[in-house]
């Protein structure tokens, strides 16, 4: 395993892999970056599998089909708008590779092996197995199969910690008896730690989670390079760890909340956990023949979109509406949030798809200073990121930076009902009286505000 | 490789991944932790290794659900992220695409 041209070649790998985060971090050179990552990736598979006459080969590579048989049809087929709980998912899987690793490493060598690679083994079990968990209900928050609203239940502010405790109280009994029952007493009570740290975070936090977990399975990954003394797990691992914690810090930096009130604020009483309820309080409402008229008589209109608008699909009529108005002489922007969407990003992906031009997105610090001079804010199934709560201390999301829409002449929500945003806090803004409201499924409210644009 | 040489290369490694991705843009928040996620898919070198030399129907096993564990991370999440920044090319390939 330890040949010369093995090691080169694993530096080979390890090399692309630099090169794919750095282009990966610039627009230009994206695509190319993660095609020398798959390169990079490639390389190191096929040169380990020819590097040794490894026993068991033909179920390897059954296994391997298997994988590649799930992973490539789930990622050409997932929708757009289900991406960011397929990379929850991918993520976690992952991570339960790497404390399987650990602990096969472990119930093969375990009597033999020194005290450094069994700390690192203990460490990537545990840390594997809380990637897996968390991820697995990162999942399903956003899959829509459990609610995405944080779960607390009375006595989590005392089982978190004992479960931390616990399960590193195990690993260091696992280091000092190597014992394999109390291993897989670690592998447990590990994966009950994942589920507990995800289960009380709440809506708009969870991509900030499937961040930093993508982070901590780069770590149970570096440190099963210890286990296994190879240097290309530890450099790749190290990497994606660090520039994966790096990632989540900007990501918690770009909603203006600290990390810690991020993971721990539901247990602390202070994080995004609201009401979820339907507001009964009196909203002005309009139909889409009022909505095509405002907008055609505006000369400035701005286009805050949400999650709301992926879920509907609308992005096309989306566009469809806004190039009619552009062909009427109104100038029009989209104004993006950071975190609008599920995921950093996420909207900038949705609304490529729909093939809206690059010129059109506007950041927020780049929107905000021309909203009292904007006509007409059209808020597309978005709620948080535009709430002025934000700005009010003591509120679920105080602090989280917002595109300014109530600073605009006068604004106009597509909304499905009054069910406040996906952080559960009911907003302002819909109550105020330069503020109305066009129920129902934004891709038809869309495509109505087409058709009487049209007639117009 | 002794201890000191491998916590080199990890102490080395944390100051690479840093700076590598300092600079990144808000846009590509998604793709980058997306692209990161695959290279993690790397532990499917691990889980060869540790399934080819397997003693015991138990190790095997585990072994064998780590590799398809790894591939669906690795394959899965290059193949994904590829998906989510084909939309970010430029306009004139995006039309001619259709065109074709």
């Amino acid at each position: 395993m330890n040949q010369t041209w093995v090691q080169l070649a694993y530096l080979a790998a390890a090399i692309c892999f630099v090169l794919a985060l750095k282009g990966l971090s610039s627009p230009k050179y994206a695509r190319r970056g993660n095609a020398l990552g798959a390169i990079g990736a490639t390389i190191a598979v096929v040169v380990t599998l020819v590097a040794e006459d490894f026993d068991h080969m033909p179920a390897i590579l059954v296994a391997i089909a298997l994988g590649t048989a799930f992973g490539v049809p789930a990622a050409r087929r997932v929708q757009m708008t289900a991406m960011p709980q397929l990379v929850a998912l991918f993520n976690g899987v992952g991570g339960g590779a790497a404390a399987i690793v650990a602990l096969v490493e472990f119930l093969s060598v375990g009597d033999d092996s020194g005290l450094g690679a069994l700390t690192a083994s203990a460490f990537t079990v545990l840390i594997g197995s809380v990637s897996f968990s968390g991820s697995v209900i990162t999942f399903l928050k956003l899959q829509g199969l459990m609610t995405s609203r944080p779960v607390v239940f009375p006595g989590m502010q005392v089982l978190l910690p004992v479960a931390a405790i616990a399960s590193v109280g195990l690993a260091v009994g696992v280091i000092g008896t190597r014992s394999i029952p109390m291993i897989y007493a670690l592998a447990a009570v590990s994966l009950l730690l994942g589920v507990l740290f995800v289960l009380p975070v709440g809506g708009a936090d969870v991509p900030i989670v499937i961040s930093l977990l993508n982070a901590a399975t780069g770590v149970a990954v570096a440190a099963s390079g210890f286990v296994l003394d190879n240097v290309l797990l530890l450099v790749a691992g190290t990497l994606v760890g660090a520039s994966g914690t790096l990632l989540t810090l900007l990501m918690a930096k770009a909603m203006g909340r600290p990390i810690g009130s991020t993971l721990f604020g539901a247990l602390s009483g202070s994080s995004t956990l609201g009401g979820g309820e339907a507001s009964d309080r009196p909203v002005k409402s309009l139909g889409p023949s009022d909505v095509a008229v405002m907008l055609t008589y505006a000369e400035r209109v701005v286009i805050v979109p949400g999650y709301g608008l992926a879920v509907a699909q609308a992005q096309g009529a989306l566009k469809e509406l806004v190039d009619l108005l552009g062909e009427r002489g109104v100038e029009v922007s989209y104004g993006i949030h950071p975190v609008a969407g599920r995921m950093p990003g996420h909207m900038n992906v949705l609304l490529a798809e729909a093939n809206v031009p690059y010129e059109q997105l506007k950041e927020m610090d780049e929107i905000n200073p021309e909203l009292p001079t904007t006509d007409v804010v059209l808020v597309v199934g978005a709620n948080d990121v535009v709430n002025p709560a934000a700005r009010t201390p003591g509120t679920p999301i105080s602090g989280m930076p917002i595109i300014n829409v109530d600073q605009a002449q006068s604004v106009v929500f597509l909304k499905r009902s009054m069910r406040p945003g996906f952080a559960g806090i009911e907003n302002e803004l819909l109550f105020d009286p330069k503020t109305q409201l066009l129920f129902g499924d934004a891709k038809d409210s869309l495509a109505q505000t087409v058709t009487a644009l049209k007639s117009l | 490789m002794d201890g000191v040489a491998l916590i080199t290369i990890f102490v080395l490694s944390i100051f690479v991944g840093f700076e590598v991705v300092s600079k990144v843009s808000t846009i590509l928040h998604t793709p980058l932790m997306s692209g990161a996620n695959a290279i993690h898919g790397v532990i499917l070198v691990g889980a060869i290794i540790v399934t080819g030399h397997a003693d015991t129907d138990v190790e095997l096993w585990l072994g064998l659900v780590a590799i398809v564990m790894a591939t669906v991370n690795m394959v899965g999440g290059f193949v994904v992220t590829d998906r989510m920044l084909q939309m970010f090319r430029p306009r004139q390939s995006a039309a001619k695409r259709s065109d074709a």
